[in-house]
């Protein structure tokens, strides 16, 4: 239950990626698990053709996919904003196809070897029963931290809530002097840079490799249906809360890990059509 | 789709000549007949058939996207449910292999009763995230379930014998069933969106509040054409599974899903014979640049990014403005 | 000149160029007579990509030049393609390949489902079909064909190696964690008979989601708590990664543990660095740097980026080494004439090659050749780039492979 935090720990990340984009330009963005992808492979090269480490590495990979994610913005779904939100999607889904194929080209799919930072062999724990490895726990905290953090700005401060009112109305907000074009793009920046930091951190954890976005994707996109669109809180909460229900069925009934978040979002969609979190 | 850019302006002189077509639309549809005809003594008729199978599953899905304004991520579970239902009769209990695709299409019905019931709830991204999970979760009964044997999938599939008497394991044989099936597949669109029914979907996808306000219960409609979606997106399916004799993974699988959605967007949402056109040059692309790689997915995802950027009528509907006609 | 009339000249006239037309469409004949196709049908872009891909092409052109077939004036034509992973694309194109572009013998199909589609097909097609990137041993069971040979590795001889050979070595107690569809189930069924064969005791096992499982610590404390003394993992490309990368995390391997891959290729191991594969187990029949005539290979096929070839591979170069023997041997017209009787002919000849030495191929298709059980170096004792493996056990050709009674082969022995 408690390694199901990790999982639980990326669907946040993920999730609160998803939503901030939504919140902000009405888009799904389905290239979110290539862009977490792209994270980690990002690390990697920093590593291996750098030398530069995971420390740096979680700053820096952010930064680099946050600013290509800033150029598709700007270059090309920011065409798109007058049209209904399934193009959005459509064209997310089509980019991250294009950065799939261009990574297995390049590196090949069995995946690449990324090590945990040698700071965290010391830190782990032998409760005897289990072993919690130091790094795991990192993860959880990582990821509460950064949520939180991506929590504080959207709701205590002043560009957080210029952000919530050009969502609500953004015409009004542009009339008040407030380049609202450009705070979308960086809210676009900003959402593949959370994936991009779940990717770093997820490199040490799974093999690195150019399917280990869609792995995790479809299962975000439920918790998101879960939550509710657009919900910040709702993401962080459920992706941490789907996490621990998973890792509990794991030692359960593991046959049916993999199923019960489905479950769970046609139960919801049944009882509550616009997620637990979501405004009707 | 609350806009409908993608949609084609219906010029306003367009008479219906013909079973519901217009003039141009009559002379493509003889255009594509003609072709379906001589196609196969040129063409290698097996990948003509396997592209008449996708051209039906397209036009199967278009009917949701096109008329009702409904995007599902999650129609290759009918399509590979066709297909595993189909091989399945086939293989293990000797049905012949109409009544095999029948079942198939049926099965895929029923699903869609099933999944339409849920996702209809909901509309827009939405409806698309939640027919992809819901997919996934056929997928993963498709994996586990004994009959579809899991990854290795139903293999030799008899091809059979038609109605017990024309013999199929001929290409040419089959073929003439396969074009059968995507010509009655297609008419039978076209008739449901130029029926009563049909124009109330278009109502639903124009302005849904307005609909219902007008007596007409907007769920039933969107249920019923999920489920004649979904019933002829198994349909295809089923034929493919007899043209290829096998039925796997790949066809539940959500790529399938959104390799759908490309063939409809390259042709043209909404138009009648774009799915078709996306559909041929899909899988052309796919059979021809399979010498590529990976490049293939590169290009495809290419060809997506440049439809929805500047040319989001796919290439039906971008001739059929160009001629101001409906297509 | 006074004997030649006009009417013989223009006779000769007008057959000279019809003459010169016969004699064209002769040797262009002659030519296709002459040549054979070879059409190399992998995963170009999936997970298979660098286990048989690109590399699998190269091997199968040194192949032909090795076999110096080209000196006895006979061309050979590669073609290759991408399956994707597929079953209907793969049988498209082996079906284009056979019927437009008169392909001979298709080479390689890695992933089951492909392997299985295009089996029907070339037997249907009699030509010839040497796959060694499945892992299915259907293709020598209930599915043989007399135009197939399965030629590197299978499931069973993959089972029966780690299995039994690590309870020898006194690998006596195990847990399994099952990639829970029917290949994984497979693997551990037949590992486990061989296990329970050996003396061994199986004292628990887990079924992981498939697919869609990233996450397999809790998999693996369970079965660390049980006190295993080999976890054995029976699933296959990703889920191996993921799961060989976690148990370094949660040091499953420092108490003593053995952790056996039952489908893990050098590739995968190279994917993973030595610093989480150490001390992994796994079977393979084909190591580059496993003696002389293998490291001489691999210097002569060379691959890009100093890759070193996996057994599917070297495969794909000793199944066309050998069949360029036999076609050499019965020439151009009867193999091209007859899948069968060219499969025919290669298993009644011995086979040699640098990569698996001296073998044979018996009637159901299979190829014989010893398996070795590897056990993966530390980064410490490993030398250099690829120097992964250290030799723990060989299973001689005669015992590696199924019997040919237990397969339900129908095809005469």
């Amino acid at each position: 239950m408690v390694l199901g935090l990790v999982n639980g720990a990326f669907y946040a990340l993920l999730s609160l990626g998803l939503a901030v984009i939504f919140g902000m330009l009405n888009v799904v963005n389905f290239s979110h698990g290539a862009l977490f992808m792209m994270g980690a492979f990002v690390a990697w090269m920093l590593l291996n053709w750098l030398g530069i480490g995971y420390w740096w590495a979680l700053l820096l990979s952010p930064l680099i996919v946050g600013t290509f994610g800033v150029l598709l913005e700007r270059l090309m779904i920011s065409r798109l904003y007058k049209l209904g939100h399934l193009y959005g999607m459509l064209l997310t889904f089509g980019l991250g196809l294009i950065i799939e194929g261009v990574f297995r080209n390049e590196f090949g799919s069995s995946g690449l070897p990324y090590s945990p930072p040698p700071e965290f062999r010391a830190l782990t724990v032998d409760f005897g029963f289990m072993i919690l490895p130091g790094y795991r726990a990192w993860v959880v905290l990582a990821s509460l931290i950064v949520c939180l953090a991506t929590w504080v700005v959207i709701e205590k401060t002043r560009l957080g809530s210029y952000l919530r009112a050009a969502t609500e109305r953004a015409e009004l907000v542009q009339a008040f002097g407030i380049n609202v074009p450009r705070m979308i793009t960086l809210t676009y920046g900003g959402g593949v840079a959370l994936a991009a930091f779940a990717g770093v951190l997820a490199a040490p954890i799974y093999s690195v490799n150019p399917n280990m976005g869609s792995n995790f994707i479809i299962t975000v996109f439920a918790v998101v249906v879960i939550g509710g669109m657009g919900s910040i809180l709702g993401s962080v909460v459920t992706g941490f809360a789907l996490g621990m229900i998973e890792g509990f069925a794991r030692v359960v009934y593991p046959e049916a890990s993999a199923t019960v978040v489905f479950v769970i979002m046609a139960v919801v969609l049944l009882t509550r059509p616009a997620g637990l979190f979501g405004r009707a | 789709m609350a806009d409908g850019s993608g949609f084609s302006p219906a010029p306003a002189a367009a008479k219906d000549v013909l079973f519901g077509f217009t003039l141009a639309q009559l002379l493509a549809f003889g255009l594509m007949v003609a072709f379906v005809v001589i196609s196969p003594f040129i063409l290698y008729p097996v990948f003509l058939m396997n592209v008449l199978c996708f051209a039906l599953f397209a036009c199967a899905f278009n009917l949701l996207i096109g008329y009702l304004g409904l995007l599902s991520f999650g129609h290759a579970a009918f399509f590979g449910m066709g297909g595993y239902i189909c091989g399945h009769l086939a293989k293990v209990l000797g049905l012949p292999p109409e009544l095999a695709i029948i079942a198939g299409g049926l099965v895929a019905a029923a699903l869609g009763a099933g999944m339409g019931w849920l996702a209809i709830r909901r509309t827009g991204i939405y409806f698309a995230m939640v027919t992809l999970a819901l997919a996934q979760m056929v997928y993963f009964f498709c994996l586990q379930a004994p009959f579809t044997h899991g990854e290795d999938g139903i293999q030799s599939i008899p091809r059979g014998k038609l109605l017990g008497f024309f013999d199929l394991s001929n290409d040419f044989t089959l073929y003439w069933l396969v074009a059968g099936i995507f010509l009655a597949g297609f008419l039978m669109i076209h008739r449901i969106v130029h029926s009563p029914f049909g124009q109330v979907m278009k109502a639903i996808r124009e302005n849904e509040p307005r609909a219902i306000s007008l007596g007409y219960r907007a769920d039933d409609y969107k249920l019923i054409a999920f489920i004649l979606s979904a019933g002829l997106a198994g349909v295809a399916g089923a034929t493919k599974s007899i043209v290829f004799g096998i039925a796997t993974l790949n066809d539940v699988h959500w790529n399938m899903s959104g390799e759908v959605v490309l063939m409809t967007l390259l042709g043209g949402l909404g138009t009648v014979f774009g799915p078709v056109v996306g559909a041929a040059v899909i899988i052309t692309m796919q059979n021809y640049l399979a010498e590529f790689g990976a490049w293939v997915t590169v290009m495809q995802g290419g060809i997506f990014v440049i439809c929805v950027l500047a040319f989001r009528r796919g290439i039906i509907g971008e001739i059929a403005n160009f001629l101001r006609v409906r297509l | 000149m006074e004997n030649f009339d006009r009417r013989t000249i223009l006779a000769a006239l007008a057959a000279a160029p019809a003459i010169g037309t016969v004699m064209t469409t002769r040797s262009a004949r002659a030519q296709a007579a002459n040549t054979i196709k070879i059409g190399v049908l992998n995963d170009q872009s999936g997970l298979y990509r660098d286990l048989s891909g690109p590399g699998s092409t190269q091997c199968v052109r040194q192949a032909i030049v090795d076999s110096g077939i080209t000196a006895r004036g006979i061309t050979v034509e590669v073609l290759q393609a991408d399956h994707q992973n597929r079953p209907d694309v793969g049988s498209t194109v082996a079906r284009q390949w056979i019927d437009r572009d008169g392909v001979d013998i298709i080479v390689d199909v890695p992933s089951s489902g492909v392997a299985l589609a295009v089996n029907t097909l070339v037997r249907e097609r009699d030509k010839v079909y040497l796959n060694s990137g499945a892992a299915t041993s259907d293709l020598t069971g209930s599915a043989c064909a007399p135009t197939t040979i399965h030629w590197t590795y299978d499931t069973w001889m993959l089972a029966q190696s780690t299995g039994g050979a690590m309870v020898r070595a006194g690998g006596s107690s195990w847990f399994f964690i099952t990639a829970d569809y029917a290949f994984g189930h497979a693997l551990e069924r037949d590992t486990g008979a061989f296990v329970r064969s050996q003396g061994g005791s199986i004292i628990g096992s887990v079924r992981t989601p498939f697919p869609g499982t990233t996450d397999f610590s809790s998999f693996l404390q369970q079965a660390r708590r049980s006190g295993a003394k080999v976890i054995a993992l029976a699933n296959a490309g990703g889920d191996t990664s993921n799961s060989i990368k976690q148990a370094a995390e949660f040091r499953i391997t420092r108490g003593g543990t053995k952790l056996a891959g039952l489908l893990v290729f050098v590739t995968d191991v190279h994917a993973l660095g030595l610093a989480t594969a150490q001390g992994l187990v796994l079977s393979e029949t084909f190591y580059w740097d496993l003696n002389e005539r293998t490291r001489t290979f691999t210097q002569r096929v060379n691959l890009p980026d100093g890759m070193k070839p996996s057994m599917v591979q070297a495969g794909c170069y000793s199944s066309v080494l050998h069949y360029l023997k036999a076609v050499a041997d019965m020439g151009v017209p009867a193999a091209k004439a007859s899948g069968a009787a060219a499969v025919a002919r290669m298993k009644a000849m011995p086979t040699d090659d640098d990569c698996f030495g001296a073998g044979s191929i018996r009637s159901d298709g299979r190829k014989l050749h010893p398996c070795y059980l590897f056990e993966v170096k530390t980064p410490e004792e490993s030398k250099g780039a690829w120097d992964y493996y250290k030799l723990l056990g060989t299973t001689p050709a005669d015992q590696a492979f199924r019997p040919l009674a237990e397969g339900g082969c129908s095809l005469p022995a």
